[in-house]
């Protein structure tokens, strides 16, 4: 009988050996992850309804116009009419977290891959890897290292809606034209000045749609992660499914339709505002 | 006039590891050779030359010929694989990326071929981008960049964006931005190749005005001859990364070094290099003032004409005598032509251009007298010696007059 490789077992080992070594550390970075996410939790709560709806409403009209104030004010109301606005604020916030942890750590990461080849290089693989391998599979080390809850969710949903925002800025500095490049080296430009006044602002609209791209993919990450005890829309689409109630599940479905409309039209608004700020 | 520039044996081979290549051109061998035996492209090959002071120096050279190349290394866009670029004195191949960027920012500037303005910036902000690097404060590269931008003739444009702008507006951007930082040296690659004919022409004489008034040394990449004998001081050949000849327009245009500058040479329009000395036949037949009109007709039968000019001893023109002036001076008894009234005749210096006379070539009903600096009829030009001139039919041109002058007048 052919060898078979232990992969599996070597991966089961080495997060053993990471939880041996480093369990306590993880768990007081969990704890400590969860107050704040929690305190931010509190703290939105605390806002009535109307207003969070008055907010999103203000926020589409500064990015698209009426319209999309008008749609974005009737989606949430049914969203508050169905009550599940406590889940669909647990859920907005989750996204929030975890589309930001992901554009902070992966806008300098595009930004080094635009500007070293060998990294680029090294990069892509790993991106590739990150992209392909289904995205349950985070769940179970997210579970491992961060126990049930709000952290882990964020984890695998950080890892799961990293790459595009990394792929789209390393592109969208590549694609910077070269005559451009030769204008700042021209007139001596340092390497910072390069980047921020030249690179930058040229790459800005592929980066928005990186950004764009993550959202949408934190907010699909957000609803599976209730698997592994993410509060929200997700876990009640979840019981819908495992108490065979069709229609719980449709409505916390809709309401996760509902959200990723009004986060994609707001932030492809914030991306043609870029475009044209750009231009006045 | 000192040298600003010199360029010593300037070698570019695009590789990161191109000393192998190096090494086969030292022994002598060819860029074809290098390529087949190194899979490496001799981009420069051994290129020297020097740039003087406030001189516009114009590489000339078809596409994929080297010359942006060569400019590219003058300011280290591209690495000179080997040779040395010594400006004022100092070697820029040999400068830490810290020194060079001070070099940049202080004493060469650049102007693209594409215009190259940020889509992102206001023509304001665009222009004062070199000072903005070099760490200028707001109030003061903006007075100057208006300052520049007014001397392109685009005051009042500095809000708008570079898509509002035409083509000739944004190179005058790109023109101003480059000199806003007032640099020393202007590198300019195909900087007007991608304008319309006329829009062409109207900034080489913009920018033939602004070197008056500012003396920059200028390096201009182009493809265009015309273009190049219009601007240039002096025109380098470049073909296949090396440098063919180096002179000025009448030297490149009189005496091609090789049949690559024939060609270009061929397709010029000479007008705007040829000057009277060039087109002028010899003055003959003359007459002397002490002569009388007996001479001057006796001349005029002789060679079939109507006309011949007058001159002193030191052959100073004193006017024309026509045959039907000799004949009624000769009724007068009169014995010298200096008692005469002559016809007063236009009097062109040999060293205007044709094209700036063309009309009144065309439009003379006499011969044009042609006078050295120091009034000396030198020559004189009838129609025909001009179209044989433009024709470059290889006749001789300072052939005798005498078959032609007699249709005038």
């Amino acid at each position: 009988m052919m060898y078979r490789l232990p992969l599996g077992q070597w991966v089961n080992h080495g997060v053993e050996w990471l939880l041996k070594n480093f369990g306590t550390a993880f768990d007081a970075f969990t704890n400590s992850v969860t107050n704040i996410t929690d305190s931010i939790r509190d703290g939105v709560g605390l806002l009535p309804w109307f207003m969070i709806i008055l907010i999103f409403a203000l926020l589409a009209f500064r990015a698209k116009g009426w319209r999309l104030a008008l749609g974005t004010t009737v989606g949430l109301f049914i969203i508050y009419n169905l009550q599940l606005w406590s889940p669909f604020l647990d859920t907005l916030i989750l996204v929030l977290i975890a589309s930001s942890v992901s554009l902070v750590i992966g806008i300098p990461l595009g930004i080094l891959a635009a500007r070293s080849n060998h990294f680029h290089k090294v990069l892509s693989p790993v991106l590739d890897f990150m992209q392909t391998m289904p995205s349950f599979v985070y769940l179970i080390p997210a579970l491992m290292f961060f126990n049930l809850g709000t952290v882990s969710a964020v984890f695998a949903t950080v890892i799961f809606s990293m790459p595009p925002v990394i792929r789209l800025t390393d592109l969208g500095i590549r694609q910077v034209p070269k005559d451009l490049i030769e204008v700042g080296e021209a007139f001596g430009s340092s390497s910072g000045q390069m980047l921020w006044k030249i690179q930058l602002p040229l790459a800005l609209p592929t980066i928005m749609a990186g950004i764009n791209q993550t959202m949408m993919l934190s907010l699909s990450m957000v609803v599976i992660s209730a698997m592994i005890g993410a509060q929200g829309l997700g876990a009640g689409v979840l019981a819908g499914i495992s108490q065979m109630d069709i229609g719980k599940g449709f409505e916390y479905g809709l309401a996760v339709v509902i959200l990723a409309v009004i986060l994609d039209r707001l932030s492809q608004g914030v991306i043609r505002n870029s475009r044209t700020t750009n231009k006045k | 006039m000192g040298v600003k520039i010199e360029v010593k044996n300037l070698v570019k081979i695009f590789s990161s590891q191109p000393q192998k290549a190096l090494h086969l051109l030292d022994k002598g061998f060819s860029k074809e050779h290098i390529l087949t035996e190194t899979g490496l492209t001799v981009g420069v090959n051994n290129v020297s030359f020097t740039v003087n002071e406030g001189e516009v120096f114009v590489v000339m050279g078809l596409s994929g010929s080297g010359k942006s190349t060569i400019l590219r290394c003058l300011n280290r866009l591209i690495e000179p694989s080997s040779g040395a670029v010594i400006i004022d004195g100092i070697d820029i191949t040999k400068l830490k990326t810290q020194e060079l960027r001070q070099v940049r920012q202080t004493k060469l500037a650049m102007v693209f071929q594409q215009f190259a303005l940020l889509p992102h910036r206001t023509v304001l902000q665009n222009t004062v981008y070199g000072l903005e690097v070099h760490g200028v404060s707001k109030a003061e590269r903006e007075k100057r960049a208006l300052e520049r931008l007014a001397m392109v003739g685009l005051a009042g444009w500095e809000h708008s964006y570079p898509d509002e702008l035409s083509g000739g507006m944004k190179q005058r951007v790109g023109l101003a931005r480059a000199l806003t930082n007032d640099p020393d040296i202007l590198l300019m690659d195909e900087a007007f190749s991608a304008l319309d004919p006329l829009i062409r022409e109207e900034m080489q004489d913009e920018l033939l005005n602004l070197q008056e008034k500012m003396n920059k040394t200028i390096v201009f990449i182009t493809h265009d001859l015309n273009e190049a004998l219009k601007i240039g001081d002096r025109i380098a050949f470049i073909r296949d990364g090396s440098l063919v000849q180096v002179g000025t327009p009448e030297e490149i245009i009189r005496d091609p070094a090789d049949d690559y500058v024939a060609k270009f040479a061929r397709g010029v329009d000479r007008t705007k290099i040829l000057t009277l000395k060039d087109v002028m036949k010899r003055p003959h037949p003359i007459v002397q003032l002490r002569d009388g009109p007996h001479v001057a007709l006796q001349v005029m039968k002789e060679h079939g004409i109507s006309s011949v000019f007058v001159v002193d001893r030191a052959k100073h023109l004193q006017g024309l005598i026509t045959a039907d002036l000799a004949l009624e001076a000769r009724k007068a008894g009169v014995v010298s032509l200096a008692q005469v009234k002559l016809l007063d005749v236009p009097v062109h210096n040999e060293t205007v251009l044709v094209q700036d006379i063309f009309t009144v070539i065309a439009e003379s009903k006499v011969p044009l007298a042609v006078i050295d600096e120091e009034q000396r009829l030198i020559g004189i030009i009838i129609r025909g010696s001009v179209l044989a001139a433009l024709a470059d039919t290889g006749g001789d041109v300072k052939d005798d007059v005498s078959s032609t002058i007699g249709t005038v007048g």
